[in-house]
């Protein structure tokens, strides 16, 4: 319904997600509880969409199916018109094609960041030892790690965490990169520099990114488009372009454009999560 | 950020120094305090004992007749670090020890994977294990002498029972503990169950696999003192035991020793084996000290 708003990726890419009118519901009859409430969108291959709403507002849900964590009710999820899950097929396999990036971290503990950012390529059987460690290197360098590569992630700062993650999920060079509030326990600077390093990384091979926050300004500095989520049943309430050209860098922040699209989304925001305050869900 | 990436590692050589020597000074201190803290138990030991002679204690074996005796070249009732049968007593209830703690381990820490890592498997056998569990060493005791003829397996079996118990449960715990996002991330990058069951389900258990072989080695050298009192020739609770009914109290005292050494040092060697096998525990707790 809203392809027609993409601006600045103009090729054809692949990654391209349809949500399908899905529904997820958990329970029966009185105790049911609807997390996602007949949802559509449809995101170009190749762009950042940023979901924003309320915690507990049920975009993680919506992640999780995309992922293949678990099933839909009833609808439709297809990326690049292949079909991951639907009316025959609830629950879609997880696999290298969609890694996601978890809230709280998810780097074996037990590797060291070189062997966790190699890890899927050799268990894929795609690549050989040596192949995925001179691929792991580089990309560790490209986001400035390459001097905590034999660390373990407990050694490391939760910054570097997370740019170990991304680039374990890079190597699989997969069709969509799943972001669930990754930089959620960071702190304001380190997230801002945790930005423009995805965007680097963004703008070396323009994977199509799924983003889930509920940072308003995270969102309109990354996102080719944000999509405001209505609180509990998950739904888009409202979809926002970002006409800011890309690359960007932390300039944008102070542009006036930039701080007119938050304006104009941080109204929107704010009456969901008054809706979700009043429903007497708590933050969390 | 690309500076500030390059300056930390040079920073990190400089606060790893300054570490090092923290580490050190607070060795030294543990190393004060723990003579401090025997100095203490032995000091009041001989007061009670040796000088004060308080009535309660006064059939107990007095410190300086205790060393006396464990050092003597010719130990008044035949037990000292110069005899031979001192040694066989330690060597015996090593070999049963041994046998038993390994056993237990083969076979409680691959149990204890299965229960943890497959629901249907724990919905039938845990119930049973749970069962079988809170019984004392003390009550297994008959059946082992029935089910195994020679006493020196029913005494390794005893051993054996309460490690094995142990270490499965802390194993099962341990796999059931492993954060569920592991998991769906070792999925999301194409790993098979049998991958995830090698990559995440066994390191992810380790620690708590090697909490529980401390525990089962400490529970295994009681309950093998309890089996040795009841049956057997040599070891160290068969000599406690037997010094005792022949009035021989300094070699009490030599033998509880001997124990506590000993049983300490193969607590210690669990210690040193699960460190070795997890080294990122170990540079993960000093990152954050």
């Amino acid at each position: 319904m809203t392809l027609a708003l993409q601006k600045s990726v103009t090729a054809v890419r692949r990654g391209a997600i349809r949500i399908d009118n899905v529904v997820k519901s958990y329970g029966k009859g009185d105790a049911k509880i609807v997390a996602v409430d007949h949802c559509s969108l449809d995101i170009p291959g190749g762009e950042i969409c940023m979901i924003v709403g309320p915690s507990g507002c049920g975009k993680t849900t919506l992640l999780n199916a995309i992922a293949g964590f678990h099933d839909i009710t009833s609808g439709r999820i297809l990326i690049d018109d292949e079909e991951l899950c639907g009316p025959n097929k609830p629950k879609a396999q997880p696999g290298p094609d969609r890694v996601v990036v978890f809230q709280n971290g998810a780097l074996f503990p037990w590797k060291t960041a070189l062997e966790n950012v190699m890890y899927g390529p050799v268990r894929q059987g795609v690549m050989t030892k040596s192949q995925a460690r001179d691929k792991a290197r580089s990309l560790l360098s490209d986001v400035g790690l390459s001097d905590v590569e034999d660390n373990y992630p407990g050694e490391i700062s939760s910054g570097m965490r997370r740019r170990v993650e991304i680039a374990r999920a890079l190597i699989n060079d997969p069709r969509v990169l799943l972001l669930d509030e990754p930089y959620r326990a960071l702190d304001a600077l380190t997230k801002s520099v945790m930005h423009e390093s995805l965007l680097n990384v963004y703008y070396r091979n323009r994977v199509t990114i799924f983003f889930i926050t509920h940072d308003l300004e995270e969102a309109v500095f990354l996102g080719h488009r944000v999509v405001i989520s209505t609180s509990r049943p998950c739904r888009p309430k409202k979809i926002i372009p970002v006409d800011i050209d890309h690359p960007r860098d932390h300039r944008v922040v102070t542009s006036r454009r930039f701080r007119e699209i938050m304006e104009e989304t941080g109204a929107l925001v704010r009456e969901e999560a008054m809706a979700a305050f009043r429903a007497g869900d708590k933050e969390g | 950020m690309v500076e500030l990436s390059q300056v930390a590692p040079r920073e990190a050589g400089k606060v790893e120094g300054v570490r090092a020597r923290a580490r050190r000074r607070a060795r030294q201190k543990q190393i004060l305090m723990m003579m401090i803290g025997f100095s203490l138990f032995f000091g009041a030991w001989y007061l009670a004992v040796d000088i004060l002679k308080l009535p309660r204690f006064s059939k107990l074996p007095g410190l300086r007749e205790v060393i006396v005796e464990w050092f003597s070249p010719n130990p008044v009732y035949g037990i000292s670090i110069f005899t031979p049968e001192y040694y066989q007593h330690i060597l015996v209830s090593l070999a049963r020890i041994g046998t038993a703690f390994f056993t237990a381990t083969a076979l409680g820490v691959p149990l204890g994977l299965m229960l943890g890592w497959s629901e249907k498997f724990r919905e039938y056998v845990f119930p049973v294990f749970e069962t079988l569990r809170p019984i004392p060493i003390l009550a297994w005791v008959p059946i082992s002498i029935i089910l195994f003829n020679g006493s020196e397996i029913s005494v390794i079996f005893l051993t054996f029972i309460a490690s094995f118990f142990v270490t499965t449960l802390n194993t099962m715990q341990g796999v059931r503990s492993i954060d569920e996002t592991y998991f769906r991330a070792a999925a999301c990058l194409g790993a098979t169950p049998h991958q995830i069951f090698r990559d995440v389900v066994i390191p992810g258990t380790l620690p708590s696999i090697f909490t529980g072989l401390q525990i089962s080695v400490g529970v295994a050298w009681f309950s093998l003192v309890a089996a040795e009192m009841v049956s057997g020739e040599y070891g160290l609770g068969y000599l406690i035991n037997t010094a005792y009914t022949k009035i021989q109290y300094p070699t009490i005292a030599i033998g509880m020793f001997t124990l506590g050494i000993v049983g300490y040092l193969s607590s210690s060697l669990v210690r040193f084996v699960g460190n070795r096998l997890m080294q990122w525990r170990l540079r993960e707790i000093g990152a954050a000290s």
